[in-house]
Parts: structure tokens; sequence; C-alpha cells
């Protein structure tokens, strides 16, 4: 008798009451992520000048004395390169927030040690990188609030996907 | 292009095949018979192996993933690749799908992992992974590709490089989860959230933003590959699994998932996997991956054996959807004629095509190109470059072409090709 079943439709509510609730100290440990807004920046803060003793110490061997040497990832310099056949995309280049680059830090750098930074230590250090590419001085004071208002120069160099973007053949 | 129906070996054939190929292939056939010399194989008597616990190829077969070891990019952030040229039908091996990792392959005990789902939700969940195969499974056949893949050529590539070197960062895999709709809706989105950060448990906490209707439409929390769990290098013990997207943004070993209202602009989306046009102007969130075929056999690397009748055979797949046609040329592209598709074709999934080649010995250009079912048709290179410049260094679907000698030895022909 078809017509008699009733009709079981899914509800946006909870339906399989499988997961538990997270702890507040355990989304503490993995909600790391800093968006532009900076919103979630931790406390404290770092100079540029503070940035140099960690950056040699911590960075330099892979990224260079000057962010421009590598041997890995080129960090620094590069400014005016995007639109030339040879393009640069650095720190100062190319990325568009300085967010970014603390929550990167924190997050991923040293690549062979992530997470042993301080979190004044990655202020001077986003401090130090910042200063290497021209957009912060030396003694600026990096923290909670003066992160997020850092303008980055290729902040508007960004574009939605326009694909497809080849004109479609006839068949 | 009229419809075709499988025949009983599930080969999607035109006719052609079937009036210029009849005579020639019955004198190939006929040809490799009586030239046959091999040295008989002993009459078996000896016992052979045992049963075994866990399966392993021939000693005698040796084919393996490619990398670059002579490269100052430490291998826990660089990536191998498939042999396509090597492999059959649609499925890779998963011991021969490819690799990218950004900080090394994590070595994870399932039974600690957990998902975390928190955000704009009504109910931030902890899942763990046997509470994650608890809940409605589906499987689905579909490739998956590197937006990398090809990069070598924006600038002309090389020409003793081979398909696997260029293009073996794409493999193709049954993947078995459940669906991110059914654990987001567990957790209750708000209605603003429109955005939802992807984070992996490896130590660089690999993360990528994906827009909700992406998630809410066929993404997946894969715990299964090809019959079996996931391996380590493809995000043991879960990953993100978004069909026909860019690799990268399938976060691997997944432990996290944050509804947001925006994109977090992390440093994947931001500096890295962004593609960088002639102007000086990046595109972002370039997730899929367009159409794109290749004949992968024969191709860069391979001699033919003289004159005669040859399978050309290859793959082709569409991130936005079915392929509908492959077309072969053998002549730098003044004609293109319709390739056997075997089935199944499946949305989203590489699809093998096949084409019997008559060489008569001459020189000769030879490529694929394929429409999916959104009418889009593979480009060359050279388009692609007009509308791009050559610095955008990702998503490289152009033509591929093969440059055969008339000694038979076959190059890259992408450095001459302007099909």
């Amino acid at each position: 008798m078809l017509g008699l079943r009733p009709i079981i439709i899914a509800a946006q509510s909870s339906s399989y009451g499988v997961g538990r609730a997270p702890k507040a100290e355990e989304l503490k440990t993995i909600d790391i992520d800093i968006a532009p807004d900076g919103k979630a920046l931790p406390p404290g803060s770092g100079t540029a000048a503070a940035g140099k003793l960690v950056y040699a110490s911590r960075c330099e061997t892979c990224h260079g004395a000057t962010g421009t040497e590598g041997p890995q990832e080129v960090i620094a310099g590069g400014k005016g390169s995007l639109a030339t056949s040879h393009p640069q995309k650095t720190v100062g280049s190319y990325w568009p927030y300085a967010t970014t680059l603390w929550d990167y830090i924190r997050r991923a750098m040293p690549f062979d040690h992530p997470g042993t930074l301080s979190d004044d230590q990655i202020y001077a250090t986003t401090a130090y990188v910042l200063f290497l590419n021209g957009i912060v001085g030396e003694q600026d004071v990096i923290d909670q609030t003066s992160l997020p208002k850092v303008q980055m120069p290729n902040r508007n160099g960004f574009v939605t996907d326009p694909r497809p973007d080849i004109p479609k053949k006839k068949p | 292009m009229p419809a075709m129906k499988p025949d009983r070996l599930g080969r999607l054939r035109s006719r052609r095949w079937f009036l210029q190929f009849g005579a020639a292939w019955s004198a190939a056939v006929a040809a490799c018979t009586s030239k046959s010399n091999a040295p008989a194989a002993a009459e078996p008597r000896a016992l052979g192996a045992p049963v075994s616990a866990y399966g392993s190829r021939s000693k005698f077969e040796k084919t393996a993933r490619a990398f670059n070891q002579n490269t100052k990019v430490p291998l826990e952030e660089a990536s191998s690749r498939t042999p396509l040229h090597d492999t059959y039908g649609i499925i890779t091996p998963s011991s021969l799908h490819f690799e990218r990792h950004h900080s090394g392959v994590p070595e994870i005990d399932p039974s600690l992992h957990t998902l975390t789902i928190h955000g704009l939700v009504d109910r931030p969940l902890v899942f763990t992974v046997d509470e994650l195969k608890r809940l409605p499974s589906v499987s689905r056949i579909h490739f998956l590709e590197c937006s990398g893949n090809g990069s070598s050529e924006w600038r002309g590539g090389s020409g003793d490089s081979d398909v696997q070197r260029i293009h073996g960062l794409t493999s193709c895999s049954e993947w078995t989860g459940v669906p991110v709709a059914t654990l987001l809706r567990e957790c209750g989105v708000h209605q603003d959230a429109t955005w939802v950060l992807a984070e992996g448990a490896d130590a660089s906490k690999h993360d990528r933003s994906i827009p909700m209707k992406k998630l809410m439409d066929d993404a997946m929390v894969a715990y299964g590959q090809n019959g079996e769990p996931l391996r380590p290098e493809q995000g043991y013990p879960i990953r993100l699994f978004l069909p026909g997207w860019e690799g990268n943004a399938n976060v691997k070993w997944l432990r996290r998932l944050k509804v947001m209202n925006a994109p977090v602009m992390s440093r994947e989306e931001t500096s890295k996997y962004t593609d960088l046009m002639a102007d000086g102007t990046a595109r972002q969130f370039t997730f899929d991956m367009e159409p794109k075929s290749l004949i992968t056999r024969p191709s860069g690397g391979d001699t033919l054996n003289g004159p005669g009748p040859y399978e050309l055979t290859g793959i082709a797949w569409s991130g936005r959807g079915t392929i509908v046609s492959v077309e072969i040329t053998t002549n730098g592209g003044e004609t293109w004629t319709r390739a056997d598709l075997q089935t199944p074709v499946l949305r989203i999934a590489h699809t093998r095509f096949r084409y019997m080649w008559k060489w008569d010995g001459r020189e000769a250009l030879i490529a694929s190109r394929c429409t999916d079912d959104t009418g889009y048709t593979q480009p060359t290179i050279t388009e692609l470059v007009k509308v791009r410049g050559v610095n955008s260094n990702y998503h490289n679907n152009g033509i591929q072409a093969w440059k055969v000698a008339s000694d038979g030895k076959i190059t890259n022909g992408n450095s001459t090709a302007l099909l």
C-alpha cells in the first residue's frame, strides 16, 4: 500500500546524532587561521629590529640574508616584475594581505620545525619580512591592531576566475 | 555527431574503423603470428608461491612514479608523477597515484584522528574516523589533477620530455566517503555561511577556503580509495574530495572544516595557487580543471617499429562534466577524426580512447583533443597563451602534440606545434 506510507523528509536539524561537541581547549589548539580582519590574532608584538635576530637564526638558511637569495622561496624584492617575462612573486610584490604572512609563519615555518616560534617571535619575523620588502619601518611595532592595517602593494592585484576564457569552437 | 552505442566489448566505435583498418589489421595480426620467435617457457613443474596476506605485483614489472631528485626543492614538498604511458584503462593503481605534498606525508593513527567542524554552525562537532564510516557513504570514480600539471609547456616545453614528466600529475580512482553535505547538515550551517576553510593535519597544516556551494553539491570526506583505505600519500585516514577541482584544494589528512562567510585568504590561495596573467593581475580561486586529453601511447620516448598500423590510446577528462568526444589528428591539425571511447564514460573521470592509425613512415605530428558535455573543446596551448600569457603556470589544458620522426622516434611536439 504505497499510498499509505508516511513520507519522511530529511530535516535540516541533526538527524544522525553522530559526533560530539568539541571542548573549548581543543578548539583553541586547532582554530589557528588568521583572516584579513586579523580578529583572531593573539596578543603580542614585535619589530623588524627584533625580528632580524629570529630571521638570522631560523629563516636565513633557506631564504637568504635579505630574502632575495634563496635557495628556497624568494620572499623579498620583485617589485614591478609581475607583468614582465620573469615575474617574481614575493611577499612584497605579490601577497595581498599581511595577515597571511603571520598565519603562514605560525602554521608552517620554519619548514622543518613548524610551531616552535613564540607569538612575539612570529610578530617580529613578520615585521622583518615586511621591512625587507620596504613595507614597514625597522622600529614599527607590529601587533594585533597594526598588522591588519598594513597595506600590501599588490592588494588589488587579484581578479576572480573568468574561465571558460577560450571562445567556443563551432561543432 | 551521431550518437554511438557501445559494442559487446564496451567500445564506442565509429564505422570508420572497420572500413579503414579491417584489411590492414588482418595483415598485421598475421605478420605478428608468423614473426614470433620468442623462446618457449619451460613446462611448469615446480610448485608456485603459497597464498599471501597482501598482494604485490610481479617482480618483472618495474613501472614507477617519477620525481626529480636533483632539485633544491625538499622532497617533502615535491611531487611524483603517474606513469601514464604504462597504465591501462581508467583506474590508476593507488601505489602509482601522483603525489604533491607541502610538508611531507604524516603518519596518522586513525584511532587518534578526528575531524572538527565549527564556525558558523549551530552545533560544532568532532567526528572520529569510525563515526564518519557509520554515516551513509558514496563511491564515485573521479580523476584528481594537480593544477600545475603540464606547467612546463607554457613556454614550449622540452623536446625530450615524455607524457609522465609533462602530464603525470593526474590520476583516477574510485573514492569512497561521506558527503560533506551530510556532515554540514549534522552541524546546522548558518544561513550567512558562504565559505568553509579546510585544513590538514600535515606539518604545514595545509589549508584552502572552499565555496559552500561546492561542499553542499558533490564534495565528500573520503576514506576509501580503490576499495581499500586511502594511501598515506593520498591523505590517510581522511581527505576532502572535490570532484573536478584542482588537487591542492582536496585537502589531505583533513582535520578541520571551519564554516565562514569569507575566504580566509591563506598563503596557498593568495601567493601560490593563483594564475598570473600577462598584465600582472592574477586570477584567484581557479578551482575547476578544464577538459583535457593526451595520447599516452605511443608518446614521447617511444619509437615506432616501421610503417604499419598502430593503436593510438590515451585519456581524456573534464572537471566540469562528461567527455562526449575525442578527436585525433595525425597531420598536425589539418584534419581531425573521432577516436573510439571505452565505456564506461564517467562524469569527471579519466575516459580511455583508442584510434587505429596506419603510419606511412613519414614525419607526423599527432595529437588528441576532447569535447565535454558543456560544449567546451580543448584548445591549443597557443590559444591559451593568447588569452593568458606564459606566466600563469597553472591550468594548462592545451593540446599535447607528439612529433613522430621518419625513423619512428617520438618526441614532445609542443615546441614546434602550432596546431
